[in-house]
């Protein structure tokens, strides 16, 4: 029976569980910082000797730990690429500018158990000679931010935070900065120049990569709040431990976002890739299926800037058997284990571990103008083909859903959605607007061609309009 | 403009960017060529041909940096269209218009290129594109520009970019040297498959006092923003809004004043900014261009002079890295309407009367033979040309005349501005005209005039009533010779009226405060009887001497650099467009 494995979420939602650092101390708080600032430098057998700092990215890197952001990004990989040579001050910055349509994982920890990600956070800092460090919270997320200087004042006043830390010797400062409002600010370069007060353009890559040339031109860390949490538990288990955790390739526990047309919505953690899309729809220990009535009919896996699964989609995928051999299997998009690899393989992503469970009575032209709405309201407007794309899209989708559509608008949507992803921009935003709209105009090609033919929804199962419809009537869709 | 790098200033044989070409493939033995400077070069391919650059170049601040595949494409001679890159601007890898495929030598299992049976690297295609301005290149490197995928990039980018444009190019100033018009010609689609309804944006937004914008047009490649912030140090525009409502804007409640604002203009690729001295009064492919020099001030920054059919209508700065780069100040762009004065002198007065330049010469000369020796004095101008100043000198020595300038300081800046507003001090400082310091005889002049010692007075480009003179003293003078271009105070008094003509009616050398010579050459004709100042001083050595003196720049040059010392090696030809240095640099300043 597939079911949760709390880990970071473990004490979060039990009754008394409070966000207060006497609570967090009671549940265990901060004991792993403390072991991890006691640690003393070892000599490996083959006469190298390894700092506490190495070792704790040690056990980083052999845990297989993934970023939880979105990307799937080696944590250990990202932290081993920063300039430690330059002799310029190595910054850290937690990623929490949760901003994926459908995620609501982050907030969970930042609400609920915020001395969880100082914890991790002071780790990760601690790990990479880090001095000072930035928490980038999104602008809507108020009480977050008050709930996290809080605990950061906490955590100051108990020395876990601040000059000599526990008496090791090690100094850190955190701040917490608000953001104002943008969805672009969850990309990492767009972050920083967000944090460095100027507009959230993203950098261009060659040459500003963050671990090289980032805050203030200098080497930097962006890790998401959930990867800081699970780099708390990676140093409590031990690394190799929790490699064991999930499949290779895709260790540990993650946390899973539920939306849309299920009866039990809600977020999840679970081990990455123990548990089926299948399971996490329709198993009563997460969705629980769709409400009475209703079927299936597509699935967002990983926020909306995620390709769509289509019920009933085959893809077929080259596994390793039991006995090592690769073998080519056709399978069900439902049946596929929840992971990073897998669902890029069959064509899409788990990205934020935002799940969203569109049904039978679901427009899809309409959902996917909503979608697309909201990558032209988010598009910062730097680069060419997302800036004028987005719109674009938008604007067709919107009329689409007027009443003013075509036959060909399937093709024109694509044409359109084409011509952004695939590196033609500067960070991957151009894909996140592009690829809802390729996945959706392609597997659903007939709902987007009867919608152009008709003018109207034809799930929605009124006549063609007699006239012109009155402007902004019934749409979801409006413009600035 | 051109937005490709230059060549180096000296216009030298070395190509641009200091790269080496690649090795022809020849038959026979190759010559033994030395060998070039120890230069680290690495070797790509661009559209399958070899080309070895040199792996630093120096970016827009002229640091070295990683060379780019931009410029390894200009090296091999493949240009890669692109809006938001400018050589003398920080990169910014927006507009996407440069994107191009590559792919990177593949790797055996040992680490080592593998190589295929012809000998060539195995590539490895990157699945993703890059943009050429910006990625740095690596050995083996292979660059494609023209392949289906590429071309496929650089349509979509030109569709996306004028779905919103008003595509107003009858109406456009920018039409004729608009890179949306060019590229959509030349790599972009026929027709837009775009119905929905366009953004609409500001139009008409007085940006400053020189300055309007049309924000509909505007492509937001931030080129105006770079240099405003980046060069100038003035962050006064930016961008409000965002996605396809981006809206280029200056600061809320700021003038977008400084002064070089008009570069914005020449940055800009489309009609976006356009200036308001400009705008509407040519259509730019009529104009004339003319390679010239700005005379505002000592900088001698070098610009096209666009003409038509007699009439000046703009200054644009014309690329030189020794001296103004690919900039020019507002106000020296803008000093140029005096030229077309309808007020200009335009005929030759012998006391007043209307005659002609040979009556009036030979009178001079017989006047000018009559003075003592030591008794005339030439109050020359640091506007005049290294060759008119060169013939004075030799009129000076003649008459044994005392000489000087009228100096001109002004307020500098640490870019363009410099604090002498002459043109070519350093000139009439190197040629022996100017006291020390300059303008120092000036009380002098007048003291023996009103003394009686002095008889005579040759005014060359100035109002000695504005310097210190007053107009009993003047008419003291025996003999009082203007030569202007613009009516003034002393000519009315003068016995000869012999009208000159501007820097862009003639062609000759200044040099500038930093000691370079630059040649400007002639774009207009000079109104009425004005005849350019070496032709009739020639005239004049020749009635008063009986000796023939050259009357053409080019001769007058050469004997200049074989008189002059500080001179010496230099020739009319080698100046070539951006000019030479003197060879000893300019004197040092005199306080």
């Amino acid at each position: 029976m597939p079911q949760e494995h709390r880990l970071i979420l473990r004490y979060v939602d039990t009754p008394g569980y409070t966000p207060d650092l006497e609570c967090y101390l009671r549940h265990g708080g901060y004991a792993v910082l403390r072991r991890a600032l006691a640690l003393r430098p070892v000599t490996q057998p083959d006469g190298k000797t390894l700092s506490p700092q190495e070792q704790l990215r040690q056990e980083v890197m052999v845990s297989g730990l993934r970023g939880r952001g979105g990307a799937g990004f080696s944590t250990g990989l990202k932290w081993s690429l920063v300039d430690r040579k330059s002799g310029k001050p190595i910054y850290l910055i937690c990623n929490a500018d949760e901003s994926e349509p459908g995620t609501f994982k982050d907030k969970q920890i930042l609400y609920k158990d915020p001395h969880q990600l100082l914890e991790g956070m002071i780790l990760a800092c601690f790990a990479n000679d880090v001095h000072l460090a930035f928490i980038y919270i999104r602008g809507e997320f108020v009480e977050g931010a008050r709930l996290l200087n809080r605990a950061l004042a906490e955590a100051r006043a108990a020395g876990f935070l601040g000059r000599n830390i526990l008496g090791s010797g090690y100094d850190l400062e955190i701040h917490v900065h608000r953001g104002a409002g943008a969805y672009i600010c969850g990309e990492e370069t767009g972050l920083i120049e967000s944090l460095e007060g100027k507009r959230p353009y993203p950098r261009i890559k060659p040459p500003y990569y963050p671990a090289v040339l980032g805050l203030y031109q200098c080497p930097t860390i962006v890790n998401n709040v959930e990867t800081l949490c699970a780099v708390k538990h990676v140093i409590a288990m031990g690394g190799a431990a929790y490699a064991k955790l999930g499949t290779p390739n895709n260790t540990g526990t993650r946390i899973v976002c539920l939306s849309g047309r299920v009866r039990r919505p809600g977020y999840y953690e679970i081990e990455v890739g123990k548990v089926t899309l299948r399971e996490l729809i329709f198993d009563p220990a997460f969705g629980g299926g769709l409400p009475e009535g209703r079927q299936l009919k597509a699935v967002i896996p990983g926020g909306v800037s995620a390709k769509v699964f289509r019920a009933g989609e085959k893809v077929r995928l080259k596994t390793r058997g039991p006995d090592g051999r690769e073998v080519e299997q056709e399978k069900d998009v439902l049946d596929l284990p929840y992971d990073f690899t897998t669902l890029v393989t069959a064509g899409s992503m788990s990205g934020s571990g935002a799940i969203i469970v569109l049904d039978d009575a679901t427009d899809l032209v309409e959902a996917l103008a909503n979608i697309s709405e909201f990558f032209a309201h988010e598009s910062c407007g730097q680069c060419t083909p997302c800036r004028e794309g987005s719109l674009w899209m938008a604007k067709a989708l919107h009329r689409l859903c007027r009443g003013g559509g075509r036959p060909e608008d399937a093709d024109y949507l694509l044409h359109i959605a084409n011509n952004i992803p695939g590196g033609r921009t500067i960070c991957a935003f151009g894909d996140a607007c592009a690829w809802p709209v390729q996945s959706f105009v392609e597997k659903f090609r007939d709902e987007f061609v009867a919608r152009g033919r008709q003018g109207r929804s034809p799930a929605s199962g009124e006549p063609p309009p007699a006239g012109a419809r009155p402007a902004g009537a019934a749409s979801p869709v409006t413009h600035p | 403009m051109s937005t490709v790098p230059s060549p180096a200033p000296n216009s030298s044989p070395t190509p641009a960017l200091g790269w080496t070409p690649p090795p022809r493939p020849t038959g026979a033995a190759a010559p033994a060529i030395p060998a070039p400077p120890a230069v680290d070069t690495l070797t790509v391919t661009v559209n399958g041909r070899p080309v070895t650059v040199p792996r630093l170049t120096p970016d827009w601040q002229g640091k070295p940096a990683p060379t780019t595949m931009l410029q390894a494409c200009a090296a091999a001679g493949v240009s890669v269209p692109h809006y938001c890159y400018h050589h003398r601007l920080p990169v910014a890898g927006n507009c996407r218009m440069c994107l191009v495929e590559y792919g990177t030598p593949a790797l055996g299992p040992d680490r080592q290129p593998l190589k295929n049976p012809d000998g060539s690297l195995v590539i490895q295609k990157s699945p993703r594109p890059a943009i050429a301005c910006a990625t740095p290149v690596t050995p083996g490197m292979a660059i494609d520009t023209d392949t289906p995928g590429v071309r496929a990039m650089r349509e979509g980018v030109l569709e996306f970019l004028l779905i919103n444009h008003p595509l107003d190019c009858p109406i456009c100033d920018q039409a004729g040297e608009c890179k949306l018009q060019e590229y959509s010609v030349e790599y972009g689609r026929a027709a837009s498959r775009f119905v929905e309804t366009k953004v609409h944006k500001p139009k008409q937004v007085d940006l400053g006092p020189r300055i309007m914008l049309d924000d509909e047009r505007c492509i937001l490649c931030t080129r105006c923003i770079r240099f405003t912030r980046d060069l100038v140090g003035d962050d006064a525009l930016g961008i409000v809004h965002r996605g396809s409502y981006s809206t280029l804007a200056a600061y809320p409640g700021r003038a977008f004043d400084n002064n070089y604002t008009l570069n914005t203009v020449d940055l800009c690729p489309v009609g976006a900014l356009t200036s308001k001295d400009f705008r509407f009064r040519m259509r730019v492919w009529f104009l004339k261009e003319t390679k010239s020099l700005c005379t505002s001030c000592g900088t001698g920054c070098n610009v096209l002079i666009g003409s038509r059919e007699n009439v000046l209508y703009r200054y644009t700065p014309r690329e030189n890295d020794a001296v103004n780069r690919s900039w020019l100040c507002d106000f020296g762009r803008l000093n140029y309407k005096w030229i077309g004065r309808a007020d200009r002198l335009r005929q030759v007065r012998v006391r007043g009367e209307p005659a002609t330049w040979t009556r009036a010469l030979a009178e001079l000369a017989e006047r000018l033979r009559a003075i003592p020796a030591g008794h005339a004095a030439i109050l020359a101008s640091a506007r005049l040309a290294n060759e008119e100043l060169f013939l004075l000198r030799k009129l000076a020595q003649h008459l044994g005349a005392e000489t000087d300038i009228v100096p001109r300081h002004g307020e500098g800046d640490r870019f363009l501005v410099h604090p002498d507003k002459n043109p070519n001090t350093t000139g009439a400082r190197v040629l022996g005209l100017a006291a020390a310091p300059p303008g120092a005889n000036l009380p002098r002049f007048a003291e023996r005039l009103r003394a009686g010692q002095l008889t005579a007075l040759l005014v060359f480009g100035e109002d000695p009533l504005k310097h210190g003179f007053d107009p009993e003293t003047l008419q003291r003078a025996e003999l009082l010779v203007v030569s202007d271009l613009l009516p003034n105070g002393a000519a009315e008094l003068a016995h000869f009226v012999l009208p000159g003509c501007a820097h862009a009616e003639k062609r000759g050398t200044f040099t500038n405060a930093h000691g370079r010579v630059q040649r400007f050459f002639k774009a207009l004709e000079p109104p009425g009887d004005a005849r350019p100042e070496t032709e009739w001083l020639g005239e004049l050595w020749e009635r008063l001497t009986g000796e023939r003196a050259s009357t053409s720049p080019e001769r007058l040059f050469r004997q200049l650099a074989e008189e002059v010392p500080a001179f010496r090696g230099l020739t009319w030809a080698a100046l070539g467009d951006t000019g030479q240095d003197l060879p000893d640099g300019p004197p040092p300043p005199e306080r």
